[in-house]
């Protein structure tokens, strides 16, 4: 009823203030609402405008583009852009989240939640992957390469053919294994009556025995902020804290018995100088400016003391090394290939490769659209350099 | 003997402190430096998709700092210029409307104050207990006083046909984030904020302007929120099927369970807060909330459930806001057994660990609310357990 007195409102047109209705906050006496009305402020949006931004797809496909992508051509796709974190096959890599698998686990302790056994509508992983994948280079993406990587997830779902092509026409040929199985919330019927007795005040229990302690475990971070577990290859996968809270705590618990990982102690270690530029060629402004740029990186690499490798290599001094050989990082077979032939990473190779990565060295598997400006790319090599 | 901090005459009491502007925007005395919002790094594949939790086990009042308040990224946070913030009104309106930063200020506007927790607050303790900390247990939560204009207002001015049943909100951030709210809610007692506590909100809440679902999950309070559209059913994205839905023993999961249950955690003692003085007076401490309305009172027991006494409340308990509560205790070395419990204004009162396994079993991962448990020792250590 509280929209039913807003519409009221808009009728009315006044500017008068609502005497308290629609006021969330209990105050006697004082109107606290803001006066409604109109106010002739703010402007039309443009048919474009709309179009940019409004690209939400419905569960009943309202919202899909023209265009169409296969299974196959969804496998290189995918390999190129999303198979660094969700795996080859979408069975996921470290905490990032699984697409594929899990069929028939939903009532197992730790169900695997993927786009087969969980997600109830198609339009869902179009519209994600559309809007926010992948992850570092959002809205990069064809729709036609979001059709195709979308058939990709569906086949490793065992949901579509090898010969699938996904588009409008064939979208709702798809069923969702777990289009059924949600139920909206029902809390106010399962669980209110339950949750609203009297509760107890006094002699309401015998005895008290502890059943689990926290201590056992020990994955709580220590005082300096530092992870008592070794390394996220002993975590649970997930790509949020929300999932990981599924996980049983013994399952949480392998942190206490994984041999300490040395990787990290190695990574962290400054890589060899060679190649790195003198300190007297570093001009600290154009690697403060390059500081800035490269938040554009961090969602994929991590430069500096304590640096790990994370979707991408550590990149303290990349500026001079041959590619491909960054510590402890799978590289691509490209990337490889290039360092195996003698390419090294000078400023030249830098630029060309920052400004576009995809065809400055086809096949590897950097999932991020380019530097436009010189300058930036300039401002990002001071910056590198300051990372011998 | 005599007190040389008063016998002696102080440094600070001859020579002369920090004059005005030294520090033009202020941060807490070096001395607080340990009050910091807290990372748990296995919880997540990256910081810039993750989660990190408020210091609650060293706040007191109610109202939450900005800048130890927790944050939650789904693809890190962005520095969006007000001069460049665009709020788009699209969908089933009569006109679809751009607002800019300048345009929102001059709506009316209201002043509130509301919790925002995230539904996956708790979630790690589901299967057991496991992290020692209030701070990790329940810091997924934070309390402000948000200056902004009431959703309704924005919506009316752009005119919800009467086909319009629902809001789909986004933010500009490359996640987006979309979630859809009833209709209802959005003309209820939503806000478009634009401030928190007095000031600019943080780039890490959203800054210029985020939406302020009072009671509700935090994942629907969208950041840098760009756009509102008004559509005829839901989009069912990603954040409301893949996650923010809620699995049952059975395998059939929630969905739309917006609202946060009663909820209360004692804040101190806790296993980041021991107990430090002696035997006797001891101020024992906590949270409380509703996303149904106010707290109306919390019972807080010492031995584990035996017995239960009524705390005493701060302040009287606010719409959707957090309420501190004290139990003035006098502690004789005693291993105590302590929990507390809420009550709300609907009659809701906060259930135990096994009374919402009961109904959920352990696999619900978000909308944990039940009863926690510090067992501290006679040297007043606390550890999170699960007691009988």
């Amino acid at each position: 009823d509280a929209a039913a007195t807003a519409s009221a409102v808009v009728i009315d047109g006044s500017t008068d203030t609502l005497d308290g209705q629609g006021d969330t906050t209990a105050m006697v006496g004082e109107d606290t609402a803001a006066p409604q009305g109109k106010f002739g402020l703010g402007r039309a949006a443009l048919p474009e405008e709309i179009a940019a931004w409004d690209v939400d797809i419905m569960p009943d496909g309202r919202g899909l583009p023209e265009g169409s992508g296969d299974v196959w051509t969804g496998e290189e796709v995918f390999a190129d852009n999303c198979a660094v974190c969700h795996g080859d096959f979408a069975e996921g890599v470290d905490n990032w989240p699984k697409l594929a698998g899990g069929m028939d686990t939903l009532d197992h302790e730790d169900p695997l939640k993927t786009v087969g056994s969980y997600w109830p509508y198609l339009s869902t992983t179009f519209d994600y992957v559309r809007r926010s994948m992948p992850f570092g280079a959002a809205q990069t993406m064809s729709d036609d390469d979001v059709y195709a990587i979308t058939a990709y997830i569906l086949y490793s779902n065992d949901l579509v053919d090898e010969d699938f092509t996904l588009s409008k026409e064939t979208f709702f040929d798809v069923e969702m294994p777990n289009a059924g199985g949600f139920i909206v919330d029902d809390r106010a019927e399962t669980e209110y009556p339950l949750f609203s007795q009297d509760p107890c005040m006094e002699n309401c229990k015998e005895s008290v025995e502890i059943t689990m302690r926290a201590a056992v475990l020990d994955v709580t971070p220590d005082e300096d902020g530092e992870d008592t577990g070794e390394e996220a290859a002993v975590a649970p996968a997930a790509d949020d804290g929300t999932q990981v809270a599924s996980a049983d705590p013994v399952t949480l618990a392998p942190a206490a018995a994984a041999p300490a990982d040395t990787a990290a102690a190695t990574e962290a270690a400054p890589e060899a100088t060679e190649g790195a530029a003198p300190a007297s060629e570093v001009d600290p402004a154009l690697v403060a400016s390059g500081e800035k740029v490269f938040k554009k990186c961090k969602a994929c690499h991590q430069v500096g003391d304590g640096a790990k490798n994370k979707v991408g290599p550590v990149l303290n001094g990349i500026v001079g090394r041959a590619a491909g050989t960054g510590d402890r990082f799978k590289y691509s077979k490209a990337m490889v290939e290039a360092g195996a032939g003698g390419m090294v990473w000078d400023e030249a190779n830098l630029a060309g490769y920052l400004a576009a990565p995809k065809t400055f060295l086809k096949g590897n598997k950097m999932a991020f659209a380019g530097l436009k400006k010189d300058d930036d790319i300039a401002a990002i090599t001071a910056f590198l350099k300051s990372h011998p | 003997g005599p007190d040389p901090l008063i016998t002696d005459v102080q440094d600070w009491a001859t020579s002369t402190g920090a004059g005005v502007d030294a520090t033009p925007y202020g941060l807490p005395i070096e001395f607080e430096s340990d009050v910091v919002r807290r990372n748990v790094e296995w919880l997540t594949a990256d910081t810039i998709s993750s989660i990190n939790f408020t210091p609650i086990h060293a706040l007191d009042g109610t109202i939450t700092p900005q800048g130890c308040a927790f944050e939650r990224h789904h693809s890190g946070a962005i520095e969006l210029r007000k001069e460049d913030y665009r709020l788009m009104i699209n969908g089933l309106v009569d006109t679809p409307l751009v607002f800019t930063y300048e345009d929102l200020e001059r709506f009316p506007r209201e002043n509130r104050i509301y919790f925002c927790e995230c539904a996956a607050n708790t979630g790690m303790e589901w299967a057991g207990a496991q992290l020692n900390g209030a701070q990790f247990t329940h810091g997924m939560i934070h309390n402000m006083e948000y200056s902004g204009v009431p959703l309704r207002t924005l919506l009316n001015e752009a005119g919800v046909k009467t086909e319009g049943k629902w809001v789909y909100v986004e933010g500009a951030d490359a996640s987006s984030n979309g979630r859809s709210i009833p209709l209802e809610k959005a003309m209820d007692d939503c806000l478009v904020a634009f401030k928190a506590n007095g000031e600019a909100l943080r780039m890490e809440h959203g800054y210029p302007a985020r939406l302020v679902v009072p009671g509700w999950e935090g994942n629907m309070w969208v950041k840098w929120l760009r756009r509102v559209e008004i559509t005829d059913g839901p989009v069912e994205s990603r954040e409301e099927t893949s996650k923010y839905t809620d699995t049952l023993e059975d395998g059939t999961s929630r969905k739309w369970t917006w609202e946060m249950d009663a909820k209360s955690v004692i804040t101190s003692p806790s296993p980041q807060m021991p107990i430090r003085h002696g035997h006797g007076p001891l101020v024992i401490t906590g949270l409380a909330w509703s996303g149904r309305g106010a707290i109306t009172g919390v019972d807080v027991t010492v031995d584990g459930g035996r017995t239960w006494t009524k705390a005493r409340l701060g302040a009287p308990g606010q719409d959707k806001a957090l309420t501190r509560f004290y139990l003035d205790h006098v502690w004789t070395g005693e291993e105590m057994f302590l929990q507390s419990r809420a009550r709300d204004e609907t009659g809701y009162v906060q259930p135990t660990k096994a009374q919402l396994r009961e109904v959920r079993g352990l696999n619900s991962i978000y909308h944990n609310n039940c009863i926690q448990t510090w067992w501290v020792n006679a040297n007043g250590e606390a550890e999170n357990v699960e007691i009988s």
